[in-house]
């Protein structure tokens, strides 16, 4: 079942984070994904190898953080848009974080964007970083966005 | 008359894939779509498709029918009749089709029927207003033509197709007002839900719409909440503002011609209604006359995919074609099972098994 708060959905993405040490080390992908479909794209995308290979297409996916670089070629393949890709180095105060984004228009770099949580509450202000948009993508976006380090797994869509 | 080796009616990924399967073995294909296009409900699907790189996961649906027609107009043995429905399948074999503007008769060795689903209605208070859409009907009008249904929407159903279609109308700029869904929980992918949440649309289960507000077209609707026994609650009522509700409330398999045809079928709620009884060739208690695709039981595109592979290969080889027939066959089963061996392929399986001869 899908967490009804948000509270809930972090628990179930904390357990999902690598180690503090590998989480000092920079970007590293994350994948919000909890229910069993039958779905492997992260697999067939990634070019670290750093998924653990699964031979039911109906497994849950899991990440080999020796492996992963936050690349985030995941976070455009993932047809769930649940791939995220979180850098907790970015700076002191800010945590850096890759979103997929298929809306338009796009934001610019720069720009003070809102920052939504998991159930599209405005939780406070992002900075995007980066917007990323080229033919391979397809359509599918990636936004680099800079949030307060306590929002880290918290912010997940932005608005504007 | 014309008459071809094997007959493929419907277009869609089913069809598609049985004509190449059946074309490459050698045979003599004739595909007929109704639509303009080739391609089905895939040309309105923007969204990137799940399952294995075999089914093009990750790939957007609309292009996926580039692909399939592709690969079908690159062989000389697959004639296309688009814009060409399928009228009537008759006892001697004779198929007959409104072609354009003519009327043709067809004679084929083995038939495929791969001819989709239809959308399921619900019954409330002036569900016949303008502005009370399907699903399919929004896609058609917004992905292939470029017009938006309104405004302000309702969708009706949080399974996938309600889920996707609410996340294409807000990429479009219409607002979505709510996705409401009878069951206490929803039926779609927990991904496709979480895409809308984090847009801020809100979801609510146990609801259901009690009508539809408005004079010449839809101005609002009521919706209500249910009780563990689907029951309405009384004082539970709530209007919203909304100039389009859209119902997104299931599929039915499209079965007239399987029916004309003479095929054994069973009602099995899992596979959405009417369904014809099927070997493992997907060959019907009919000899000759082949099902896949959505028109056998509603699942995903990707298993349509595989399913007119096999039904493809399956009647190929009736004809005495066989280049590896037998070996791909084998594959693409597996590859079936493997979709649907997990938690949601629980309903298929189930259904299948009662459908088996």
């Amino acid at each position: 079942m899908l967490p009804k708060n948000d509270k809930a959905y972090v628990e179930m993405v904390k357990r999902l984070l690598p180690s503090l040490k590998r989480r000092e080390k920079g970007p590293y992908a994350i994948f919000e994904c909890f229910q069993e479909i039958p779905c492997n794209p992260c697999l067939t995308a990634c070019r670290k190898g750093a998924v653990d290979i699964f031979i039911d297409i109906n497994h849950l996916p899991i990440i080999n953080y020796e492996k992963c670089n936050g690349c985030a070629l995941c976070v455009i393949a993932c047809p769930g848009l649940a791939c995220f890709v979180i850098d907790e180095t970015y700076t002191k105060t800010e945590t850096s974080i890759k979103l997929p984004y298929e809306l338009l228009p796009l934001p610019k770099a720069g720009q003070e964007v809102e920052a939504l949580d998991r159930q599209g509450n405005v939780v406070g202000k992002a900075m995007v970083i980066r917007v990323q948009n080229h033919k391979k993508m397809d359509h599918t976006c990636i936004i680099a966005i800079a949030v307060l380090k306590e929002q880290s797994l918290v912010v997940r869509n932005i608005r504007y | 008359m014309q008459s071809t080796e094997i007959a493929i009616i419907g277009g869609g990924p089913a069809g598609m894939c049985a004509a190449q399967a059946a074309a490459e073995q050698g045979a003599r294909v004739t595909l007929i779509d109704r639509g303009k296009q080739l391609g089905g409900q895939l040309v309105k699907q923007t969204h990137r498709f799940f399952g294995s790189e075999y089914e093009y996961a990750g790939i957007r649906g609309i292009h996926i029918a580039n692909i399939l027609e592709d690969a079908v107009r690159k062989l000389d043995n697959i004639e296309i009749k688009i814009d060409s429905t399928v009228l009537a399948i008759y006892g001697d074999g004779v198929i007959t089709i409104e072609e354009g503007e003519n009327y043709k008769k067809l004679t084929s060795k083995k038939t495929i029927i791969s001819t989709g689903a239809s959308e399921k209605m619900l019954v409330f208070t002036n569900n016949d207003l303008p502005g009370v859409y399907g699903a399919g009907a929004v896609q058609t009008l917004m992905n292939e033509h470029g017009v938006i249904p309104g405004e302000n929407v309702l969708m009706i159903g949080a399974g996938n197709i309600g889920l996707i279609v609410s996340y294409q109308l807000i990429q479009a700029g219409v607002k979505v007002a709510a996705v409401i869904e009878a069951a206490p929980q929803f039926g779609g992918y927990h991904v496709h839900a979480a895409k809308i949440k984090r847009i801020g649309v809100p979801i609510l289960t146990s609801h259901t719409i009690k009508e539809a507000i408005g004079k010449e077209f839809v101005e609002g609707a009521v919706i209500c909440r249910l009780d563990a026994n689907w029951k309405q609650i009384a004082g539970t009522e709530k209007k919203l503002d909304v100039d389009v509700i859209c119902l997104a409330v299931g599929l039915s398999p499209l079965v007239e011609l399987l029916w004309h045809a003479g095929c054994q079928m069973k009602y099995v709620p899992q596979p959405g209604g009417y369904v014809a009884l099927r070997d493992r060739d997907l060959q019907t208690t009919v000899p000759g006359i082949y099902i896949a695709g959505d028109a056998s039981g509603v699942e995903e595109a990707s298993s349509a995919m595989i399913e007119g592979k096999i039904a493809g290969l399956s009647a190929a080889e009736a004809l005495g074609y066989n280049k590896n027939a037998s070996h791909m066959k084998a594959k693409y089963m597996e590859e079936i099972n493997i979709l649907r061996a997990g938690n949601v392929g629980k309903k298929v399986r189930e259904g299948l098994k009662m459908l088996a001869v």
